[in-house]
């Protein structure tokens, strides 16, 4: 089964809900136009990154009556959409989220676990963290969903190649930094690197959409990737211009992978399960 | 090995990027700023002229009496070069009646009043221009606070203002700035023979180095010692950054209510563009 897959390598509007929804649909139309089966789109691209006290002002909380939610949902009847937003919980938390919507329902919310605050970031101050990780089962199979700094975390990735996830879905607004003599920034170089090394190492797909564009002095590189389960690169979005990036990715390479490389039959959860209880309940 | 090289294709492509992007947003085509004749305005220039298209760029000579004839013909140099739009008003007229109303005017008060006479200048002329001031610090500068504060300080971006001054030379070589220029000692030219480095006591070699290692690289100031650098050396970088920390950042608010801007009403400034 060969499905298309499309990133969404976009700027948005700091804070401006409306003007980005609208830039969602334009996307998607495109997209459509393309015949892409799924659109992935960055972290926050519905209000932005560096949002500080705009947070409170950009949430929405996902449902059928939402505004924002009823035209992606509508959209979503015809093309699967992973979308990044601000997520308000009912009892009003607060998290960075994607939301994975297909034929016209939400089929499942990440909220994103690793809040970067440390450097340049200050997401724990406005963001709650979530505390759960779940693959999910799509019409093109069981996927995971993954938001920024939840990939610079080993674990993450890991609990959804065990949970069943066979593409792996990564959104971020990765600001650029590390210049040095280089062609690429160093930031760019270890995002591209790292999801490489998953995509080799957990003999799966992984899909990453970064956004582009400036936020006061902050660059958004873009650089969207999507590898196969040999590590090879599919394709590669260009660095800091806007794109829409379609290429088809083809399951089968799931069977012809792990048939030539048993990394997931081989793979001892439960010594990994013993080990971790070890390691964690033994403190001295 | 302490290695300040930079890729100088991919600075320009993300600073061209911030210079237009950052005007654009918030309903700006144009951009001026004040040329020196010297390296950092120089490179802003070139960064402007490339982001914005050099018929939106002003460069303005601001001259007074003192200054030396190079800069005014340095600064020509690169308007010719660029084919950006030019003005030069000297300050000379503004300036004297503030500066010889006062019998013991010194030096660095007179070299302030003509960095903050240059300021409103460019304010001044950026209502007709319709266009935004550009900031031409550098980080070596910034952390030193090797500036005059509402004077040269005072813009509204500063795309170099994370380039060290040896970076903004390679910046300078790929733009195509003329040699003389490059090479020429810095000089902030507020009084005759005026140097940059003599002012400071060290070169912008040596102290990009230390400042390297102390920001960037977080290095502790005992192992910067460790690796070489003079112990004075280190202490006074280190006090001149500290001192001078108020030029970087808001005059702080005394904070009485439950939400105060600086504390706990924080936006960035593109917030809605």
């Amino acid at each position: 089964m060969k499905i298309k897959i499309a990133l969404a390598q976009f700027n948005t509007k700091l804070g401006d809900i409306q003007a980005n929804l609208e830039k969602h649909l334009a996307t998607i139309q495109e997209a459509k136009s393309q015949e892409a089966d799924l659109l992935i789109f960055p972290e926050l691209s519905l209000t932005g990154y560096a949002l500080q006290d705009l947070v409170v002002t950009t949430a929405l909380r996902p449902h059928q009556a939402d505004p924002v939610f009823s035209e992606l949902l509508r959209a979503s009847k015809e093309i699967d959409l992973m979308i990044g937003f601000v997520h308000e919980d009912r009892r009003h938390r607060f998290y960075i989220a994607s939301a994975y919507l297909s034929d016209g329902k939400i089929s499942h919310i990440h909220n994103k676990v690793y809040l970067p605050t440390y450097g340049m970031f200050d997401e724990g101050r406005y963001f709650a963290w979530g505390d759960s990780v779940r693959a999910f089962n799509t019409r093109f199979g069981r996927v995971g969903m993954l938001i920024c700094e939840d990939f610079w975390h080993a674990s993450l990735p890991y609990l959804l190649w065990l949970d069943g996830a066979d593409i792996l879905l990564f959104a971020s607004a990765s600001p650029g930094r590390g210049l040095n003599q280089d062609p690429r920034l160093s930031s760019s170089e270890w995002v591209e690197h790292t999801n490489r090394a998953y995509a080799g190492m957990f003999t799966t797909f992984v899909a990453h959409a970064n956004r582009v564009g400036y936020e006061d002095g902050l660059n958004f590189w873009g650089g969207s990737t999507i590898y196969d389960p040999n590590g090879d690169l599919v394709i590669r979005a260009p660095d800091f211009t806007e794109a829409l990036t379609v290429a088809d990715i083809d399951l089968n390479q799931l069977h012809r992978t792990r048939a030539r490389l048993p990394l997931l039959r081989d793979e001892r959860t439960s010594l990994v399960q013993h080990e971790l209880e070890r390691i964690l309940g033994n403190y001295d | 090995m302490i290695d300040l090289t930079i890729n100088t294709d991919l600075a320009i492509k993300i600073l061209t990027g911030f210079i237009k992007t950052e005007l654009n947003r918030v309903g700006f085509e144009k951009t001026l700023m004040g040329v020196s004749g010297g390296i950092d305005s120089a490179v802003s220039l070139y960064l402007s002229a490339i982001a914005l298209g050099p018929e939106n760029v002003l460069a303005l000579r601001m001259p007074y009496k003192t200054s030396s004839p190079e800069t005014l013909s340095d600064a020509q140099l690169i308007i010719d070069d660029l084919g950006v739009q030019s003005m030069t008003i000297e300050i000379t007229d503004m300036v004297d009646p503030l500066i010889n109303f006062y019998e013991d005017m010194s030096k660095v008060r007179a070299g302030n009043i003509m960095a903050r006479m240059r300021m409103i200048v460019l304010y001044d002329q950026s209502v007709p221009f319709k266009g935004l001031v550009m900031g031409t610090s550098n980080k070596t500068e910034l952390l030193l606070g090797y500036s005059t504060i509402f004077g040269d300080s005072a813009a509204a971006l500063q795309p170099i203002g994370d380039l060290y001054k040896t970076q903004v030379r390679q910046l300078a070589k790929e733009l195509g700035i003329p040699e003389k220029i490059i090479q020429k000692p810095p000089s902030a030219d507020l009084w005759q023979g005026q140097t940059d480095e003599g002012d400071l006591g060290f070169t912008y070699e040596d102290v990009d180095k230390l400042l390297f290692l102390l920001v960037d690289q977080r290095y502790r100031p005992e192992t910067c010692i460790e690796e070489g650098f003079a112990l004075n050396f280190v202490e006074r970088v280190m006090k001149m950054m500290r001192k001078n920390h108020f030029k970087r950042v808001m005059p702080p608010i005394a904070k009485l209510s439950q939400r105060t801007i600086g504390y706990d009403f924080l936006y960035l400034r593109d917030w809605g563009t």
